[in-house]
């Protein structure tokens, strides 16, 4: 059933195909993809919200008899939900040791496929009406109100990663439970400034701007997907990454902000 | 208070009392689930954490500030709202305990809206008089007030309407001050659902995370209260977070049995002595 893994993806994992045993002959249907059934439930990082969501509805559209569950948080607050038994497919995480936490406890079905990439960038509101012009303003607290996320998620090691490849020190007002939470204090302009995803300034529209970070102080969050042992729909969890790892699931996490791994 | 009738036995029907111990289960399990999990070896460690006392030090400060602040505030608007006939008083009661259904995250926002540094109010207070709340300790009491005390609100309005008012009058008549009445008569008379709604609204503002994270923001020492620092080490080291909700139990577990005694077990002694 899994014989048609898509060919364009960009994946070199094809274990788990061997194991399953051909079954429909349904699948012969207009596009070459198996004919995907039942839910797929999928753990998603919240950052890949907006982009999963569409990826969910494009999947749907290719395989009419599945259906897309997606539960989006924190990736860190997802392991928590996978080890204590969720019954997942799919988790997408939004860096690696998080995923790491899977594997390490052998509830991963088959390696993890970094999908995509993110790399981070200053957050400022509509006008940059601070100025703000690059890292280094951030280490001067003079008026400028600088949030960033807490080491404990994500976005907080790699906040700490870029202050310290620049070699500054900065005092934020609030370290934020999560990303979004950096972007709605910058948003409603409680905060100037924070250190976020690029792809959350995107999302953000017209309420933010980003003001990029340079490549030699800057860090890149790497995206990893993988089946889960315990997935109660193995086929469904195979198809929806291959679906990510796809041309049009690449073309979709590109529109977004993210950046091919 | 020696007259406190306790345990007036009454024959439960079996369904009943089958469906209670059913709720205390419920409220029981995960407990014993978090106490099953509780890493006992290295508790010492954590809980003597420079970490884990600040912030224990700063909600204990900070729900003791918000309760105070809900009685200042929260009993003048008891009683507006029992004693006081005014048009769209249904609708302030309503609107006075809208905090108590608001997701508390939304309630954050909302009081960006109101007292942040754009805010409705906020911006005067930043121009004026230089006061900023979002990421100051006043803002985490600000939040904390905002979705507490709606539960001392409500707590002494019900008690102010089931009281029997002829005794204020009596008092009245026989030449008290209105002020003196209040403080003789009315308080006395309401003291144990004052009691109560002091505790539940303590118990309130002590929990509370979703209006202080986003109004106040977290910064160890100065924003991060218990349920912040809680809720960010279960990112990264649960067994921390799982000790720490324990302590947190603890002491609200503690403080609740010890004012039971003293204020909710005598709820009922004064309504019968003054009822009819």
């Amino acid at each position: 059933m899994l014989g048609f893994v898509a060919a364009s993806c960009g994946s070199d994992e094809d274990d788990s195909a061997d194991a399953t045993t051909a079954t429909a002959d349904v699948s012969t249907e207009a596009s070459a993809t198996p004919a995907v059934q039942g839910d797929v439930t999928v753990f998603a990082a919240a950052s890949l919200t907006a982009a999963f969501t569409e990826i969910g509805d494009a999947f749907k559209a290719e395989n009419p008899d599945a259906n897309v569950v997606l539960n989006f948080a924190g990736s860190s607050d997802l392991v928590t939900q996978i080890t204590e038994g969720a019954p997942a497919d799919v988790f997408a995480s939004a860096d690696l040791q998080n995923m790491t936490k899977v594997t390490d406890a052998s509830l991963n079905a088959a390696e993890p496929v970094v999908f995509a990439t993110n790399i981070a960038e200053i957050i400022v509101g509509a006008g940059n009406p601070k100025g703000v012009t690059g890292v280094a303003d951030l280490a001067d607290p003079t008026d400028l109100i600088v949030v960033q996320c807490a080491s404990e998620v994500p976005c907080g090691s790699y906040a700490e990663q870029i202050y310290e490849k620049a070699g500054i020190t900065v005092t934020p007002a609030s370290f934020e439970e999560n990303v979004k939470a950096v972007v709605t204090k910058v948003t409603l302009g409680e905060a100037d400034a924070g250190i976020v995803y690029a792809t959350d300034v995107t999302a953000a529209g017209t309420d933010a701007e980003g003001v990029a970070i340079p490549e030699d102080v800057n860090v890149v969050a790497e995206y990893p997907i993988a089946p889960l042992a315990e997935a109660p729909n193995a086929d469904g969890a195979q198809a929806f990454i291959d679906f990510v790892l796809s041309e049009p699931g690449q073309k979709i996490l590109a529109s977004f902000g993210f950046l091919a791994p | 208070m020696s007259s406190r009738h306790r345990g007036r036995r009454s024959a439960l029907p079996a369904p009943v009392l089958a469906l209670a111990i059913v709720a205390i289960a419920f409220f029981a399990l995960p407990l014993v689930g978090l106490l099953w999990r509780a890493p006992w070896s290295s508790a010492w460690s954590y809980l003597t954490d420079d970490g884990a006392l600040t912030a224990l030090r700063l909600s204990v400060v900070c729900s003791l500030w918000a309760t105070g602040l809900s009685i200042v505030f929260g009993v003048p608007l008891a009683w507006l709202l029992a004693r006081v006939e005014f048009r769209g008083r249904g609708a302030v009661r309503a609107l006075c305990t809208l905090s108590m259904v608001l997701p508390p995250v939304v309630g954050g926002v909302a009081l960006f809206f109101a007292l942040g540094r754009r805010g409705l109010v906020g911006q005067y207070l930043d121009r004026w008089f230089d006061v900023r709340l979002p990421f100051t300790t006043a803002g985490v009491v600000v939040a904390q007030t905002f979705v507490a005390m709606p539960f001392l609100v409500i707590t002494v309005e019900a008690s102010l309407r089931q009281m029997d008012t002829r005794f204020e009058d009596a008092s009245r008549t026989l030449g008290a001050s209105r002020w003196y009445t209040f403080r003789r008569v009315t308080v006395p008379a309401i003291g144990p659902a004052l009691g109560a709604g002091a505790v539940l609204a303590w118990a309130r503002a002590l929990g509370e995370f979703g209006a202080t994270i986003t109004f106040a923001g977290n910064f160890p020492g100065k924003t991060q209260t218990m349920p912040l620092a809680v809720y960010l080490s279960l990112q990264t080291n649960p067994e921390e977070a799982i000790l720490l909700s324990i302590l947190m139990i603890v002491i609200s577990f503690t403080v609740l049995l010890g004012l039971r005694d003293r204020w909710l077990g005598r709820v009922d002694r004064p309504m019968g002595a003054f009822g009819v």
